[in-house]
């Protein structure tokens, strides 16, 4: 019982704070690499909560390539500080006070709704619960058109990032 | 993980607020993108806690489709945003606030 309220308190102090660095950076490349590892953190959280095959997901989709096509086009683009003067005055407290009041929002939406009983995560009655045969099975079964469309979304992706970075003078002919 | 599920939630939600906090403040394209990823992922942890509250696979099935649709949003994120700097040499969106090309 502790050591989970440890875990969980490390992991959401972790977790936390890198996301604050994250917008705190001034260096675009220190702001992803910040992002990397609450990623890895949230993947942590995933593999506690009983869904390993998502957390390696997690770890090589997110906190591999998607953060690597983050970095290679900071680099690419020179465009590690960017950052001018505010147009708004006042633009930055303005931003922490309505994210203020959204989180209280949400922490009263939280109390009020119902079900709510504060109890801890009963343990699992069945073995097997998200390893990746139980997640293939239900993918390939149950979500296979989903799963296809998918792909197809993917390929649209792929073809829609080629032409834009493609040749300008391609695209006009 | 033997915490209550109301914890778990209350972080992401935490974790949303800031990426909605980061998406209003910074004005460099590329570390708004990156907050916005992290509004995804707090999401996703929600999806994961509530899988595990209720032992439903969907949830995880879910943040699978979710994790999926975030790499193809992220391969036409970053090529707009290679186009803009291409067009405008900045990639400030306060520079690129207007549509004329």
């Amino acid at each position: 019982m502790t050591a989970d309220w440890i875990a969980f308190g490390l992991l959401a102090v972790i977790a936390t704070v890198t996301a604050v660095m994250m917008i705190l950076s001034h260096h675009a490349v220190y702001s992803a690499l910040y992002l990397v590892l609450n990623f890895a953190t949230i993947a942590v959280f995933y593999l506690l909560l009983d869904a390993p095959f998502i957390a390696m997901v997690q770890i090589t989709v997110y906190a591999g390539a998607i953060m690597v096509l983050f970095l290679f086009v900071i680099m690419l683009l020179g465009m590690e500080r960017v950052e001018t003067t505010p147009s708004l005055p006042y633009q930055a407290p303005i931003a922490i006070g309505l994210g203020f009041a959204l989180f209280l929002l949400l922490g009263y939406g939280l109390i009020t709704s119902g079900g709510s009983t504060g109890a801890a995560l009963s343990a699992l009655t069945g073995s097997g619960f998200g390893s990746p045969t139980a997640i293939g099975e239900l993918l390939f079964d149950r979500y296979l058109i989903p799963f296809e469309v998918t792909s197809v979304l993917l390929l649209v992706a792929m073809v829609g990032a080629i032409l834009l970075t493609g040749k300008k003078r391609r695209l006009r002919q | 993980m033997n915490v209550p599920t109301e914890y778990v939630i209350g972080l992401t939600g935490l974790l949303f607020t800031l990426g909605v906090v980061g998406v209003l403040v910074r004005r460099n394209a590329i570390v708004i993108f990156m907050a916005i990823e992290l509004m995804l992922n707090s999401a996703n942890l929600a999806f994961i806690t509530f899988a595990r509250a209720q032992e439903n696979l969907s949830g995880q099935i879910f943040v699978f489709f979710v994790i999926a649709v975030a790499a193809a949003e992220v391969a036409v994120g970053l090529a707009l945003i290679v186009a803009i700097f291409r067009a405008r040499n900045s990639i400030d969106v306060d520079e690129v606030a207007s549509m004329h090309g």
